[in-house]
């Protein structure tokens, strides 16, 4: 496998997506509204106050989970481009015509998603790290973030919950001809991570190592089983004949 | 020697390459006129004969098929086509949209596998799996539609692709700005694809098929829907490559383009109906006419030409005889030698040539009167 063939797919569709405002600002709004305004309207609504402290930096901590969530929405936006907008643009068909086998073309295309995804959403995590620290410094007299749970969150469960956003939309590309109709069905993937996220924050599940290196374990499980499917839909023959 | 024999015959026909050296070579084209007959298949060029009779060496074949079929659940839409073309030659392909020609294409580039049947590329085996990135890697490819990035800048699309067929740095970019300049579009290199005319996109995207230098060129309508500078740039192009000794295998509709660059065109309607040069398809399926243009036809020149030797003698306008002749070179000076015997005053003599759209629909009406090959 030469994954410089892959590279270079790759790095053909970020220079594409630098130009297409909507994923822009889908990288760039995504990440910073929901890691200023989630700590911000908790911190600055007045439960920055009247919490106590611990109570606080558990919220803030089950609210670090929502990266999970935004590391699965942001593929499915750029895998949707990624793979659609290259059938719409009918730019496919050479492509596939170079000597790139389907898997180099395939990690190419999957790299393209994931990499801007999660850049933005490790940006999205540093942002909402620096604000909650900088506001609970005070009260708690020590740095909240980065602890354990940041860590696993952003080593295993981003990289895991984002590769099986982009491998959804490989499979979802490969059934729809719209980019919204794509993203729209991408974005399914996130349904899961949002049930994450809120029994997080309703206290149903605890959002400790434990559980998240459990939630790692079940995505990257997840990945492994997409990898295969996706892999079945990603074949020349079937993008020129049957994907629609 | 019948369209059964040319079928089975190893042997080549003539090369053509211009309509001079077809004549009276009835030979030429294959062609399924009956449907009974075995359908044509096509062994390719044949190095012409030398004048002691020696067939010369023929040159070395770049795409071979062998009952290539290709079928999508219960449609088939190319079946059993059996193919040369060889090294150099500019193949055209014409047909009605669904004829498979495109399909054809697709597989001899290997993006879509083939049903049945064998085909070689290069010597590559489009069956073997470990060939098919050979074959791939020394073709070239321009799809029915541009099909470039739009947010790429012309420069960068043919780069990409440069990188993607592994050219070295130095050479991709040599390439790369021989092919903008040959195509007038250096000076906007750096323009987003996006921002250019469908006719500079077309540029573009033929420099595409050819920046790493392929062997073998698939050009699916290439002109299609240009204007007509635009759509003589592309001609010339093509003939630049042909003269870097390219293979070029080209779909089309354009009729008047395919006689002018094409060294031999085969139809196809799912399966192959005809193929030979031009020149050789016209002979074949046309027959060779001669117009005899007299002051007046009289009962006496009439008869004289009858006797003469024609298969068939056509009056028009009272003053032009229409003959049907099987070899010009040797039937026209009789005949012209009995219409003078018979007192007849001829003015001059010309050859009565149809057109390849002439023949394109005849083959066609052919194929649809149950004469041609089924799918």
């Amino acid at each position: 496998m030469r994954l410089g063939d892959s590279w270079t797919v790759a790095m053909k569709d970020i220079s594409t997506f630098r130009r297409k405002s909507y994923i822009l600002y889908s990288l760039v709004a995504l990440p910073v509204v929901l890691s200023i305004v989630l700590p911000g309207s908790l911190l600055f609504s007045g439960a920055n106050g009247s919490l106590p402290a611990s109570t606080l930096a558990q919220v803030l901590q089950s609210e670090l989970s929502i990266l999970i969530m935004l590391a699965a929405i942001l593929p499915s936006v750029i895998g949707s481009y990624s793979f659609i907008g290259e059938k719409v643009e009918k730019s496919l068909e050479p492509l596939l015509a170079t000597p790139a086998s389907d898997e180099e073309l395939l990690l190419g295309k999957c790299l393209a998603a994931f990499l801007p995804s999660v850049a933005a959403t490790y940006v999205g995590a540093v942002l909402f790290m620096a604000i909650s620290d900088a506001a609970t410094y005070g009260r708690l007299g020590h740095l909240l973030f980065p602890d354990l749970d940041a860590a696993v969150i952003l080593l295993l469960a981003v990289p895991f919950a984002s590769i099986l956003s982009v491998e959804f939309s490989v499979i979802v590309s490969s059934r729809v001809n719209d980019i919204r109709a794509a993203q729209q069905l991408g974005s399914l993937i996130v349904l899961p991570m949002v049930l994450i996220f809120l029994l997080g924050e309703t206290g149903t599940l605890s959002i400790d190592p434990l559980h998240l290196l459990l939630i790692s374990g079940v995505l990257l499980v997840g990945d492994v089983a997409l990898a295969f499917v996706s892999r079945e839909t990603f074949q020349r023959e079937e993008i020129l004949t049957r994907w629609k | 020697m019948t369209t059964r024999d040319r079928a089975a015959d190893p042997v080549n026909w003539p090369a053509g390459g211009g309509e001079e050296r077809a004549v009276g070579a009835r030979r030429g084209a294959a062609l399924a006129e009956e449907p009974q007959r075995k359908r044509p298949t096509d062994r390719g060029a044949r190095t012409p004969a030398a004048p002691d009779g020696l067939v010369l060496p023929r040159m070395s074949p770049m795409i071979e098929t062998d009952c290539l079929t290709k079928r999508f659940g219960n449609n088939t839409a190319v079946s059993d086509l059996t193919l040369r073309v060889d090294e150099g030659e500019v193949f055209g392909f014409l047909g009605p949209n669904g004829a498979g020609k495109t399909t054809t294409v697709r597989m001899l580039c290997c993006l879509i596998s083939k049903t049945s049947g064998d085909a070689k590329l290069g010597g590559y085996d489009l069956g073997r799996a470990g060939d098919r990135t050979k074959i791939r890697g020394m073709v070239g490819i321009l799809p029915e539609s541009p099909g470039l990035y739009d947010d790429l800048s012309a420069y960068r699309n043919l780069d990409f692709y440069g990188r993607m067929y592994h050219c070295p740095d130095g050479p991709r970019r040599e390439s790369v700005e021989r092919l903008l300049r040959m195509l007038g579009l250096w000076e906007r290199r750096d323009d987003l694809a996006g921002t250019f005319s469908k006719g500079m996109k077309q540029k573009v995207a033929i420099a595409r098929a050819v920046v790493h230098d392929p062997r073998v060129v698939f050009l699916d309508e290439p002109t299609a829907n240009l204007d007509p500078e635009s759509s003589k740039t592309v001609r010339d192009f093509i003939l630049e490559l042909k003269k870097e000794g390219r293979t070029i295998f080209l779909n089309t509709h354009n009729l008047d383009e395919a006689q002018r660059v094409c060294d031999r065109i085969g139809i196809l309607k799912t399966s192959l109906v005809a193929v030979g040069s031009p020149a050789e398809l016209r002979a074949s399926l046309w027959g060779r006419k001669t117009v005899v243009h007299l002051a007046s036809v009289t009962d006496g020149v009439l008869a004289a030409v009858r006797g003469a030797g024609p298969r068939s003698v056509e009056v028009v306008d009272g003053s032009r005889l229409v003959l049907d002749v099987d070899d010009p070179d040797r039937d026209n000076p009789a005949i012209v030698r009995a219409i003078v015997g018979a007192g007849g005053d001829v003015r001059f003599v010309t050859e009565l040539r149809p057109t390849l759209e002439d023949i394109y629909l005849r083959v066609l009406k052919r194929g649809a009167a149950g004469g041609g090959a089924p799918a």
